[in-house]
C-alpha cells in the first residue's frame, strides 16, 4: 500500500529535529567517546593520554573483580527473573479461575511498579535490617545470625527479594494476558479426554504460554542487568566486600568513585554489546511472538 | 454456563484460588503497608522491633513534624521542593517524550524526504544504548553543556526514546489514507490534520504512554544521581536514599517512613486511578 502523504520538505526535517538532536547529543556522542575512551589509557593526574588499543580489554576481562561482577550479575539476574516470573504466573493462573474479585487483586497487585527500585529496596531494608527490622527480629529470635550489611549471601537474599518484587506487577500483567489469549476450545478439549486441571496446565497452558514467557524471560534480563542500580546502591553499595557488584554498579563504582576512566568505558562498550545482543534476540523472537499471536 | 462449570474451576478449586490471591496480595502489598504503619508510630515505637501491624497514634504528630520542616533539617531540603523536583522531572519527562516522539513519528510516517529510512534507524537504534551503559561520557557532555544541577539536565537526556516514537510510527501507519486524502480535499494541512484527526484519534495511546512513562519519571534513580550535586535539585527519591543511615543512631526514622510514604504515593495513586490505560498501555504497547 502506498502511504498517503503531505508534500512539505523542510516541515518534516523540523518535525524530526528534537529528536534527532537529543539522540545524538546525549546518546550516539557519548556512545561514540565511550568507544574512543575504551582505548585510551590516562595517567594518575589525568594529563597524558596515550592510546593503548584492547588493552583495557584485556585487563578488564582479567581483572577477578569483573570476572566476580559477572558471577553476581549472573545469579542476580536468574534468580530474580525466575522468582518474579514464578510467583506471577501463579498468582495469574489463580486470577484466572476466580469468577468474582479480579479486578481487586489486580489493583493490589499492580502497586510495586509504581514504586522506584531504589525505594522498593529501602522498604525490604527497613523490614530486615538488624537494628529495627521487624522481620529481621523473629529471625534473630531463631538464634539466625542475621546480618545482610555484613553477610554477603544474605545481602544477596535480600536485593534479590527486592528486584523480583518488585518486578512481579509487570510479569503478572503479561501473564493474565498471556493467559486470556490461549483458546478455550483446546482446554475444553483436553478435560473433555480427562486430562485434570493440573495435567492440562503442563501439558496445554504453559507450552501455548512460551512465547509470553521467553519475551518475559528478556525483559527481566535486561531489568535486572539494568534498572536494578537503584536497589544495589540504595541496599548494599554492592558490598559487603563486593558480594552484590553487579555490572552495571562496578561501571559507575570504577567510572565515578575509583575514577579508573579506561577500564569504565571499556565496561561501558561490553555492557552496550550485551544489551546489543540482548535486543536482536528480543526483535527476532517478536517475529515469532506475532505468528503464533 | 455449562461451558465454565467443564474447564472452570470446581467451588473448592476457586475457594482455594482466592486464598492463594489473598496471601499474595498481602505479600506483594506487606513492604508498602509496613512503611505506611511505620509512619504512624513514634521514634521509639519502629526502634523496639516488632513494629505493631495496625496504624499507631502519632500519624498526625509524624506528618506535621515532616511537613512543617522535619524533612527540610534532615534532608537539607524542604519536602515541597523534593515533591516539586519530583513532579517537574517526571511530567518533563512524560509530556516532553509524547510531544518529540509523535513529532519525529508524524515525520517518518506522513512525509517523504530524503534519508527518511535513515533517521528512523538513527532513532531505533538508541533503543540499544541505556543511560546505563554511557555514563560517564553523558556526565562529561552535560558537564561541558552546563546542564548540572538544572531541570533541563534532569530531563533532556532521557526524553529521546525509540520505543515511544515506535509506537506512534506502528499506530498511525494503522490510519487509512482517506482520511488523509479528504482532509487535504477539504484543504487541510499537516497541522490541521494533526489537531483535528490523529490527536483525537491517538488519545488512548498518549494516556497509556502518560501513565507509563511518568512513573519511569519519578521513579529514575542513576540519572538525578550523576546530574545533581547540590540538595535543591535532588528529587525525593536521591533525598531518601540520602537520609537513610543505619550506623547513625540519631536517625528520624519516623521522619524517614514519612517520607518514604511521600515517596510512594504519587505514582501508586497514579498507576490505581488510571489502570484501564495503563494495562492496556503496558501490555499492548511493550515493544
Amino acid at each position: 500500500m502506498n502511504r498517503a502523504t503531505f508534500p512539505h520538505r523542510v516541515l518534516p526535517w523540523l518535525l524530526i529535529a528534537p529528536q534527532l538532536l537529543i539522540s545524538l547529543v546525549f546518546f550516539y556522542w557519548p556512545a561514540v567517546q565511550a568507544l574512543w575512551q575504551s582505548t585510551l589509557r590516562e595517567d594518575a593526574f589525568g594529563l597524558k593520554t596515550t592510546f593503548v588499543g584492547l588493552a583495557n580489554f584485556r585487563k578488564v576481562l582479567a581483572d577477578p573483580a569483573y570476572l566476580n561482577a559477572i558471577q553476581v550479575t549472573v545469579v542476580f539476574s536468574i534468580l530474580t527473573a525466575f522468582f518474579s516470573m514464578a510467583v506471577a504466573l501463579f498468582l495469574a493462573v489463580q486470577a484466572e479461575k476466580v469468577v468474582r474479585g479480579k479486578g481487586f487483586y489486580r489493583t493490589v497487585l499492580i502497586w510495586p511498579y509504581a514504586v522506584a527500585p531504589a525505594i522498593a529496596g529501602m522498604l525490604w531494608l527497613f523490614m530486615f535490617n538488624p537494628s529495627f527490622g521487624s522481620l529481621a527480629w523473629p529471625l534473630k529470635q531463631m538464634g539466625i545470625d542475621w546480618d545482610p550489611l555484613l553477610n554477603g549471601k544474605q545481602a544477596m537474599g535480600l536485593v534479590i527479594a527486592a528486584a523480583s518484587w518488585k518486578q512481579i506487577s509487570y510479569n503478572f500483567l503479561f501473564f493474565v494476558a498471556g493467559l486470556q489469549a490461549i483458546p478455550k476450545s483446546l482446554i475444553e478439549a483436553a478435560a473433555i479426554d480427562g486430562a485434570g486441571s493440573r495435567r492440562r496446565f503442563w501439558t496445554i497452558v504453559f507450552p501455548l504460554l512460551a512465547p509470553t514467557s521467553f519475551f518475559l524471560l528478556v525483559v527481566n534480563g535486561v531489568y535486572a542487568l539494568f534498572d536494578t542500580f537503584g536497589i544495589i546502591h540504595a541496599v548494599t553499595g554492592g558490598g559487603p566486600g563486593k558480594a552484590t557488584e553487579t555490572l552495571v554498579y562496578k561501571v559507575y563504582n570504577d567510572g565515578f568513585v575509583n575514577l579508573q576512566l579506561g577500564s569504565s568505558a571499556a565496561q561501558s562498550v561490553i555492557l552496550m554489546a550485551i544489551v546489543i545482543g540482548l535486543t536482536a534476540f528480543q526483535f527476532r523472537f517478536i517475529e515469532r511472538r506475532v505468528h503464533y499471536g | 454456563m455449562a461451558e465454565h462449570d467443564m474447564v472452570g474451576a470446581s467451588r473448592s478449586g476457586r475457594i482455594a484460588a482466592h486464598l492463594f490471591l489473598i496471601l499474595g496480595a498481602v505479600v506483594v502489598a506487606f513492604p508498602i503497608y509496613y512503611v505506611a504503619v511505620a509512619s504512624t508510630h513514634s521514634l521509639q515505637t519502629i526502634l523496639r522491633p516488632p513494629l505493631p501491624l495496625i496504624p499507631g497514634p502519632e500519624a498526625y504528630q509524624n506528618y506535621h513534624e515532616a511537613l512543617a520542616g522535619g524533612i527540610g533539617r534532615i534532608g537539607g531540603v524542604s519536602v515541597d521542593r523534593l515533591l516539586l523536583n519530583t513532579t517537574i522531572v517526571a511530567l518533563g519527562i512524560a509530556v516532553g517524550k509524547i510531544i518529540i516522539s509523535m513529532a519525529s513519528a508524524y515525520a517518518i510516517v506522513f512525509f517523504r524526504f530524503p534519508l527518511r529510512m535513515a533517521m528512523f534507524w538513527l532513532i531505533f537504534i538508541t533503543l540499544m544504548l541505556p543511560v546505563e551503559v554511557r555514563i560517564l561520557p553523558t556526565y562529561k557532555v552535560m558537564v561541558q553543556l552546563h546542564l548540572i544541577d538544572t531541570y533541563a539536565g534532569l530531563i533532556l537526556p532521557l526524553i529521546a526514546s525509540a520505543t515511544a516514537t515506535l509506537l506512534f510510527r506502528q499506530f498511525f501507519m494503522t490510519i487509512p489514507n482517506e482520511l488523509l486524502e479528504a482532509a487535504r480535499v477539504d484543504g487541510a494541512g499537516p497541522w490541521r490534520f494533526f489537531r483535528d484527526i490523529l490527536l483525537p484519534l491517538s488519545a488512548t495511546n498518549i494516556a497509556a504512554l502518560f501513565v507509563i512513562l511518568f512513573i519511569y519519571g519519578w521513579t529514575q534513580y542513576l540519572w538525578p544521581l550523576l546530574v545533581t550535586n547540590s540538595n535543591e535539585m535532588n528529587t525525593i527519591v536521591i533525598a531518601l536514599r540520602k537520609m537513610i543511615s543505619f550506623a547513625d543512631a540519631d536517625t528520624p526514622w519516623h521522619l524517614v517512613m514519612v517520607t518514604a510514604v511521600l515517596a510512594i504515593l504519587p505514582p501508586v495513586l497514579i498507576v490505581v486511578l488510571m489502570q484501564r490505560w495503563f494495562v492496556k498501555g503496558l501490555v499492548e504497547t511493550e515493544k
